[in-house]
């Protein structure tokens, strides 16, 4: 088993940085870990150890380093190096400062960090306003070049500042002409333009309000200041005037308080009108609780609004030193919950579609489906409906766009079908490292909900100040919880798509590739048939909008069966070659041949006792779930006050207090004696008629001499019920109904649910997929040797003789091991050898986290594989198969992870990132007027231009480790 | 009295019901009674479950030929094997009890409990620290009642002593199964179950393990209590089966009966077929259950390597199942009694 590769967004990002240079961006995490992403394909993953929240990533300026600081204060070195022709990041070194003994933790809490252009050295800004010097890459801190409060206070006006004006650092900026003065921007307002070859300051900016940040202009003649208040402030920098006054201060969103400007940048163009872009700002009072990104272009104003918190932006621009203005292109924006992309270049600043990152969560995920080997045809239908989808995104080309995708081609193409709480289905290309959305299905269309769909937030008028405008995808809010998919299926041959929901609700549907308005048929279930007094306290059914309905380009629904009682849909089955799709609740399942558009049979499996299922559990569930999202919409608002570490005492008391609490809380946990009941389970137990599985099966159900189409169903109860189908031959398809008998009913007698059916034909190979012999993609099964029948329970996986049920194997799983069959798959393993060996064999996910190869048709355990923590239940119920041994489960409600239990389908990400071309432009500090620092580097850069200099050659030698390595620490020597 | 009636053969009804009839022609409903019918072989056989009743009923040719005594003043000798031709006259035992004043029988059991709910097993090969105890789990209504726990123990290693996890019962169901044997208590550390080492199973895990088995539980602890434990004065028993060990000590309340049944199998799942009669299913090929064995016996060797059991003298019977299997599919033929016939009193 390897865990390959995590698709979607990292959950609880905190940092973000980017790299002009290797045009690579890095995201932190609060997990401590850091993710690098450049062109679609280019990914590195790199965790720290002590799994703490990374506060600040910057990269180490035109190398392939990065540095992170984490919220314990430490300061960690990655890089990118080059092992086995792929590159791979590696963590070089840690530190933490130190400060004198004696002294209090602040004197050396690191709140700004500045990797200064020299590559020599970082500057690090503390809360006691001490800026440290530490070298790169040893990370060793140049203690006679530290920065202290005192040296800058010397030449200050006593009368301006006194000693608590250089507490905490807020910002360090390096002059973009001349890297020997540096800006210093301390939080009570207090800005110095420090000279690093005289140790002294040269300029001295004396702001009123608390300063957030600063950001310089391109040609190092001004500087933009931003504050608490809400306002920003222009200083002119200029050698006649050693304490400028400010050139222009403003309040954007005045007059009213407004909220704190936390980062800001100046970009000038070509034809004079800079880009003022910030973050925050808003009016307190009317607009305080929203997230938002501000961009000004002359009299171009629109704030951005995110639907969640904006961890952190950047601003893609050109860097070229040569290039005399900054020509912002894009702006590139990490809020906590999805990455947005907003190309400055179009009028109109459309937002660009990621190719990677994708916010899988953007509604919940309920559930998912994976289809391999996706037909070309099909591929090309979806992708075309989805782009009719995507046309107010920007046409950029991806700008993140650094490194080298080495990887091979997808061997295939695969989709994997989300299903969200919102009733959409998303439908992801999951054949490479990318996953990316190529299409999104929503169901809602059919039904009347409560929300308009009109009613979106975005009804602001022109003329709305401030102009602000909504971006992004993500909207965990459903409106109505009944419209959540719960089971999808998905024909990849014939393109029929059958979705369930939360409500009840079966709907299927076809791929049109046209816009089309047309009326949905329409029945319903009643899976209770004859039972009577019972009374449904759950959710009602979905109503459903009368007439044709309008439906875009792409699957578009022609059938809907609502099952009564509304109870979630909890299995489904579709068999496009007989037009017939099979459907199960707690209380029972029906059949419904979608040719005809008639309900075949319906089979109540309620046992009379069970009373909880009649009920309608959800009934509770929903009222607890709705709490849960008023109190979320609750704390999302709270968050955004408490944001700022501002007062840092206090804060960390109050951090320890939770600590200590959730110990407290932990400790008493364990002490509770925790106990479980020993008790055989009874038929009497609840739920016990829930339908788990649903198959149709072409076999021999009644006599050895006539195979016939066949409907299976397994209960959470260890029943298997059976039903022969009687399904008229094409020509008459529609003129004889679809007859159901019941054959067999099976009762095992450990009770434990049936979470798999499977038919095994005559040379035990598992049935085909309905269509996949008429496509010639499969051999057509055995129909003379006998045929045999698996029924998997969660604790024993069974064989029985068919048509005569005796059973044959057995594998008491449970009763050996104490784990319970959570998913259970068909998987075909090829071997990497040759191509043309392959096997069938159960791949099992246990409730303990493991994964667990079994063979057919003998049931043998053949490996186990430990794969998901076994605490970790949402990532085991979320967990997929595919066909080919690989699998997908969900490490974060945002993101799966990857894993392959095949040594011969493996998709994982392999790169190479490569420094680009450095000319000797590229550094300003092969400009005149570069100190001794710059010029040790300049030859070292000179080495490297060599190195580049023949690429073929280049290829040819980092196949050689050991040259590799005689290059590495050439360079490591040069440094 | 005598009285006689009729009854439907092919629709006795339940036990309770036909007890309760009894109770009513005889006119003493609130006596408690012993129910006995001599079978084909002229032994007098007690009539006390579901079961028994059914195969009296069936043997009836056509007369059935009941008894009925009281309880308190019961002659419990009356019933068993060669009870009708030992002594001359079973009517006479049973009609006239005062005749045989002779010493009673130590009771060792009201009939109602001669099927076997536990037994203790293995005596012969676990070390004297240890206990077995197989609880069969029929078709009573009777709950297995017990709780597990997590906790931890001492164990005596190399390095001398260690504590270690373990799992434990922490508590009995008043009137469950496992209190009623009298062969668990609360704080016996759980080694084995079934035949398969717990340490290093969590309890969830080995809560799953004993539902799973939970038709026919077979569990080794070491018992809290070890001032019970069973002293063994010879080697001579056989190795498999439950003990019947004489030098059990009387304080142990329980006792096994004749439960010599070790038939392969455990619970046999049913079908129905074309909506007809449920019956077992049937097993197949005999190949098959080779291969299965095969896989079985290689988890517990493995599951034996590292205990302090002899893994060597490991029996295999614990991995075999239960003895009986109970039908719980609604049986369209069995429903209330039906007092359909004529009840004529003689």
């Amino acid at each position: 088993l390897s865990q390959t590769v995590e698709h979607g967004f990292p959950h609880q990002p905190s940092a973000l940085g980017y790299s002009p240079f290797l045009r690579l961006m890095v995201i932190g995490t609060r997990s401590g870990a850091i993710k690098l992403y450049g062109a679609p394909g280019v990914e590195f993953m790199g965790l720290h150890e002590e799994n703490n929240t990374v506060m600040q990533i910057h990269f180490i300026p035109d190398q392939c380093q990065l540095v992170t600081l984490l919220d314990d204060n430490s300061l960690h070195l990655w890089s990118l190096k080059q092992h086995g022709g792929a590159s791979e990041l590696r963590e070089e070194h840690r530190f933490t400062l130190k400060g004198p003994p004696g002294s209090p933790p602040s004197a050396t809490q690191v709140t700004a960090v500045l990797p200064h252009s020299s590559r020599e050295v970082l500057y690090l800004g503390t809360e006691s306003g001490t800026i440290f010097v530490v070298e790169v890459p040893s990370l060793r801190v140049l203690e006679d070049r530290s920065i202290t409060s005192e040296a800058v206070l010397q030449r200050v006006p006593e009368d301006n500042c006194n000693r608590r004006a250089c507490e905490l650092v807020e910002a360090l900026r390096e002059h973009p002409k001349n890297p020997d003065q540096i800006l210093i921007g301390y939080s009570r307002g207090l800005i110095v333009l420090w000279d690093l070859q005289n140790n002294k300051v040269t300029h001295h900016f004396l702001g009123s309000q608390q300063l957030e940040n600063l950001y310089w202009q391109r040609d190092g003649s001004k500087f933009i200041s931003c504050h608490y208040d809400g306002s920003y402030t222009q200083w002119p920098v200029s050698s006649d005037n050693r304490q400028p006054e400010p050139l222009e201060n403003t309040v954007p969103y005045g007059p009213f308080p407004c909220k704190a400007i936390s980062k800001i940048y100046w970009q000038t163009t070509k034809n004079g009108l800079p880009y003022i872009i910030f973050q925050g700002g808003m009016p307190r009072a009317s607009y305080g609780d929203r997230h938002s990104i501000s961009v000004i272009h002359g009299s171009h104003q629109t704030a951005f609004d995110f639907t969640s918190r904006v961890i952190d932006f950047f601003i893609i621009f050109s860097s070229e030193p040569s290039a005399e203005f900054d020509d912002p292109a894009a702006m590139v924006v990490l809020a906590e919950e999805e990455l947005v992309v907003i190309d400055l270049k179009t009028p109109g600043w459309p937002a660009v579609h990621p190719p990677y990152l994708a916010s899988l969560h953007c509604s919940a995920i309920t559930c998912s489906h994976h289809v391999s080997n996706i037909p070309l045809k099909l591929w090309e239908r979806i992708i075309s409906a989805g782009s009719k989808q995507n046309i107010h995104y920007s046409a950029m080309p991806w700008p993140i766009d650094g490194g080298t995708n080495i990887a091979p081609d997808p061997p295939q193409r695969d989709l994997l079908l989300t299903g969200h709480e919102d009733g959409t289905v998303r439908f992801w290309d999951a054949s490479g490292v990318c996953l990316h959305l190529l299409y999104k299905l929503s169901t809602v269309r059919v039904f009347l909900t409560d929300a308009d769909p009109n009613d979106n937030m975005n009804t602001l008028g022109e003329d709305e100040w401030p102009p602000l405008r909504k971006v992004g995808t993500f909207d965990p809010y459903s409106d109505d919880p009944r419209l959540g998919i719960q089971k999808i299926y998905l024909c990849k041959y014939s393109g029929y798509l059958a979705v369930a929901g939360t409500a009840g609700q079966v709907l299927v549907m076809e791929l049109n590739d046209e816009d089309a308005e047309h009326v949905v048929d329409h029945a319903e279930a009643d899976l209770l048939q004859d039972q009577e007094g019972y009374r449904w306290k759950g959710h009602e059914k979905l109503k459903t909008r009368d007439g044709a309905v309008r439906f875009e380009a792409g699957f578009q629904p022609f059938v809907l069966v609502q099952c009564q009682p509304p109870a979630v849909v909890t299995s489904l089955a579709l068999h496009s070659e007989w037009k017939l799709v099979a459907f199960g609740t707690s209380h029972g399942f029906g059949l419904f041949d979608h040719q005809q558009k008639r309900l075949v049979f319906v089979k109540c499996t309620l046992h009379p006792s069970d009373q909880l299922a009649l009920e309608g559990p959800l009934s509770r569930v929903k009222s607890l779930k709705k709490s849960l999202r008023q109190s979320f919409r609750r704390i999302r608002r709270s968050r955004v006050s408490s944001r700022k570490r501002r007062g840092g005492g206090n804060a960390s008391e109050v951090q320890e207090a939770n600590a200590k609490f959730d110990q407290d809380a932990l400790q008493e946990m364990e002490l509770a004696p925790v106990q479980r009941k020993i008790e055989a389970r009874s038929a009497e137990d609840s739920f016990t008629g829930f339908v788990r599985t649903l198959y149709f099966a072409d076999t021999f159900l009644r006599d050895s001499s006539r195979h016939c189409p066949s409907l299976w169903a397994g209960t959470n109860g260890g029943t298997v019920y059976a039903f022969c189908l009687r399904v008229p031959p094409a020509e008459r398809r529609m003129d004889e109904p679809v007859r159901a008998e019941q054959a067999k009913e099976i009762q095992l007698m450990h009770r434990a649910p049936v979470v798999g059916i499977l038919v095994l034909d005559g040379r035990s190979t598992p049935l085909p997929e309905p269509l996949e012999v008429a496509h010639d993609l499969s051999k057509s099964p055995d129909m003379q040797g006998s045929h045999q029948l698996l029924v998997v329970s969660e604790e024993q996986f069974k064989v029985f003789t068919l048509p005569k049920v005796s059973s044959k194997l057995k594998l008491k799983l449970t009763a050996l091991e104490g784990c319970r069959v959570r998913k259970v798959t068909v998987a075909n393993f090829g071997s990497c050898k040759t191509d043309d060996y392959s096997e069938n064999d159960l791949a099992v996910l246990t409730n303990l986290g493991d994964i667990q190869i079994i063979s057919l048709p003998f049931l043998k355990l053949q490996i186990r594989y430990p794969c998901i923590r076994k605490e970790d239940v949402s990532g085991i119920a979320s967990c997929v198969f595919t066909k080919y041994g690989q699998g997908f489960y969900l490490i974060s409600p945002s993101e799966f992870e990857r894993f392959s239990l095949s040594t011969k389908w493996l998709v994982e990400p392999r790169c190479i990132v490569d420094m680009p071309e450095v000319t000797s432009n590229n550094h300003v500090h092969n400009k005149s007027g570069v100190e001794n620092a710059a010029r040790k580097s300049s030859s070292f850069s000179y080495s490297f231009v060599e190195r580049k200099s023949g690429r073929l050659m280049e290829h040819a030698l980092l196949n050689d480790e050991k040259v590799l390595k005689e290059i590495q620490s050439t360079l490591e020597g040069g440094r | 009295e005598f009285r006689r009636f009729s009854l439907e053969r092919s629709k006795p009804g339940k036990f309770e019901e036909f007890y309760g009839l009894l109770q009513h022609v005889h006119k003493i409903p609130n006596v408690d009674v012993l129910v006995g019918y001599t079978d084909i072989h002229g032994d007098l056989l007690p009539i006390n479950n579901d079961d028994n009743y059914h195969k009296a009923v069936s043997t009836a040719n056509p007369l059935l030929r009941i008894f009925i005594q009281r309880k308190e003043d019961a002659d419990y000798s009356a019933f068993g094997t060669d009870t009708m031709t030992r002594k001359k006259n079973v009517l006479s035992n049973v009609l006239r009890p005062d005749n045989h004043k002779k010493k009673p029988h130590i009771v060792i059991s009201m009939p109602q409990d001669f099927r076997p709910v536990s037994s203790i097993i293995d005596v012969d090969i676990l070390p004297e620290t240890h206990r077995r105890v197989r609880l069969y789990k029929y078709g009573t209504d009777k709950p297995l009642g017990f709780y597990i726990r997590d906790g931890s123990s001492v164990r005596v290693t190399p390095h001398g002593l260690e504590k270690v996890p373990g799992i434990f019962i922490s508590r009995l169901v008043p009137g469950g199964l496992a209190q009623s044997t009298g062969l668990l208590a609360v704080n016996d550390e759980v080694l084995e179950v079934n035949g398969i080492e717990v340490s290093g199973k969590s309890l969830d895990q080995v809560t799953d393990m004993m539902i799973a088995n939970s038709r026919n539980l077979i569990i080794t602890v070491r018992p809290a209590n070890q001032r019970n434990n069973v002293v063994r004065n010879s080697r001579t028993s056989g190795s498999s089966g439950q003990s019947t060990e004489s030098s059990l000590p009387s304080s142990t309340p329980h006792v096994l009966g004749s439960l010599l049944q070790e038939e392969e199998s455990d619970e046999e799942d049913i079908i129905i077929e074309d909506s007809g009669e449920p019956r077992q299913i049937p097993k197949a090929a005999p190949t098959s259950e080779s291969i299965e064995s095969l896989s079985q016996i290689e988890l517990l060797h493995e599951s034996t390597q590292n205990g302090f059991l002899p893994s060597s003298e490991m029996n295999s019977n614990h991995s075999a199942g239960s003895i009986s299997m109970e039908y719980e599919v609604p049986d369209p033929g069995r429903k209330a009694l039906e007092e359909d016939g004529t009840i004529i009193t003689l």
